[in-house]
């Protein structure tokens, strides 16, 4: 599959991806630590994938690199910058995070959606929030249903409007939480095509997917993590290729 | 035929309901429906807090929200209408005057206000996480999720819920009669209660509770059609669309293919 980006790099907006570094960090749910030790970097404007099986803590980093859950050790380096040191709120409104079931506004139109943050964040007047609003759903493909409300667009579409709410606060860097693992298969390509423009166009990436050829085109970086520890990382050829842990290669028999 | 003209002319002597009907529709309804209306908006108001406090991370709010609700809900509603009625009658008359009329109020809406709150924090509670997690990770605090994205869903859900309560209420104003309202005041049920006495027959009263039934009736099957809506969801079924259309309309244009092809 190759993945081709849904809007022309050339007139496309161009993003100011920062760099982001994860020190040793462990995240813990009461008395279980889902989380060990971690430590990754991602270099700003490139993209890195996140693979491994479920439960080893792949939802949960990104939960810590923007704080909607507290780390319990470690820190994490957002543009060079402690994230720990920081107010939550506004360490969230640099960075975008694009959820497995969309998590759209139900009651909102799809222009509403991306508009809310803006005006109750960014504190926009209501005319400046509508006209970002509608230039970031332009972006996404979806312009002609801005005024749709979640539960009359499709998953696919669902998911475009919540990366355009995310990329209207113009973040600095994007999590993608199994972004396409509640897509209807014909409908997966869409949404990846729209993440590797993203990709192309210098935001900073970090995506936790199931979509082994996402990952291994896309990538710049592959971390495999299993039983909350990075097993493995590397360039993506590298890892797909010549997985050297077992754990990686029992995995990939596993998904490929 | 003995028993059913008795029958007849105890409970059904259209006579004796006639002469009560003006000053049960002039007076008796008007203030069912005047203190029944503002104890659920007082309840509805002292309702959401209680329901923000009942939610809250800290204990100190919690905990004073639990036990508001457990003493105004575990108490009869009578004796929760004579307590306050009776023991600030001092206080209400330096405010409001000599009329019992307002405490009546008052303890109907805490009543109300503990029934509610519980109303309100069931339906917050039953909206999806992922709502306010999507909000904060946009950035916005925890109030403005609160206020903008799920106490609108969590209430919406809880609207059949909330008639209910007021079909409750109307029905419980009746005992605010307890605290001896003046002539002008009084509420169905005592309207149809004097006269009762007055004519030494039953059927005024049984007017009184067709006045009753004629608010909660049509409110129940109000509920009722909301509740259908609300379970079914979709307003007119739209007829299915192809997935591959979606994929059509994204294909784009010039394509830039990115990766190697494979």
């Amino acid at each position: 599959m190759t993945y081709t980006s849904p809007v022309p790099i050339t007139d496309g907006h161009v993003y100011a991806g920062s760099s982001l570094e994860l020190r040793g960090l462990s995240m813990a749910y009461g008395d279980i630590e889902v989380l060990r030790d971690v430590s990754l970097e991602v270099a700003p404007g490139t993209t890195t994938c996140i693979i491994g099986p479920s439960g080893s803590g792949k939802s949960t980093l990104l939960r810590g690199v923007n704080r909607l859950h507290e780390p319990s050790r470690g820190d994490v380096l957002l543009a060079g910058r402690s994230i720990l040191d920081q107010k939550p709120d506004s360490v969230r409104r640099r960075i975008g995070l694009v959820f497995q079931h969309f998590n759209l506004f139900p009651d909102h139109t799809a222009l509403e959606n991306v508009a809310l943050a803006l005006r109750n964040v960014k504190r926009m007047s209501k005319a400046n929030a509508t006209r970002i609003a509608m230039e970031r759903l332009t972006e996404v493909g979806l312009a002609e249903r801005a005024d749709h409300r979640p539960r009359d667009l499709s998953g696919g579409q669902q998911q475009r409007v919540a990366i355009a709410r995310a990329l209207a606060m113009e973040p600095e860097v994007m999590l993608f939480d199994e972004a396409t693992s509640a897509l209807d298969p014909e409908l997966v390509k869409g949404v990846l095509n729209l993440m590797a423009g993203l990709a192309q166009r210098g935001m900073t990436m970090l995506v936790v997917t199931h979509e082994m050829g996402f990952a291994r085109k896309v990538a710049d970086q592959v971390v495999f993590m299993d039983e909350g520890r990075v097993v493995e990382q590397g360039a993506p050829g590298d890892l797909f290729d010549r997985p050297r842990s077992p754990r990686l290669q029992r995995f990939l028999s596993e998904v490929l | 035929m003995d028993w059913l003209d008795t029958l007849v002319a105890t409970f059904l002597d259209f006579e004796a309901m006639w002469q009560v009907f003006p000053q049960m529709l002039g007076t008796g309804l008007v203030n069912t429906l005047v203190i029944s209306i503002a104890a659920t908006l007082i309840g509805i108001v002292l309702g959401m807090v209680v329901a923000i406090m009942g939610i809250s991370r800290s204990r100190w709010l919690r905990i004073p929200a639990r036990v508001y609700t457990d003493i105004f809900r575990g108490l009869p509603a009578i004796l929760t209408i004579l307590l306050i009625g009776q023991g600030f009658a001092r206080l209400s008359q330096q405010v409001f005057g000599p009329s019992p009329y307002p405490l009546g109020i008052l303890a109907l809406s805490l009543i109300a206000s503990a029934y509610i709150g519980e109303i309100f924090r069931a339906g917050i509670q039953s909206v999806d996480r992922g709502q306010l997690e999507a909000c904060r990770a946009l950035g916005m605090s925890y109030g403005s999720a609160m206020r903008l994205v799920v106490v609108p869903q969590g209430v919406r859900r809880v609207l059949p819920a909330l008639v209910n309560q007021f079909i409750a209420i109307v029905k419980d104003s009746s005992l605010v009669y307890f605290l001896g309202l003046l002539v002008s005041e009084r509420e169905l049920f005592r309207v149809g209660q004097d006269a009762a006495v007055l004519t030494g027959n039953l059927s005024p009263l049984v007017l009184a509770g067709l006045f009753y039934l004629v608010i909660t009736v049509p409110l129940t099957h109000l509920v009722n059609y909301f509740d259908d809506r609300f379970r079914t969801g979709r307003r007119t079924a739209a007829p299915p669309k192809s997935g591959l259309d979606e994929v059509e309309e994204q294909t784009p244009s010039p394509a830039l293919t990115y990766g190697e092809n494979s």
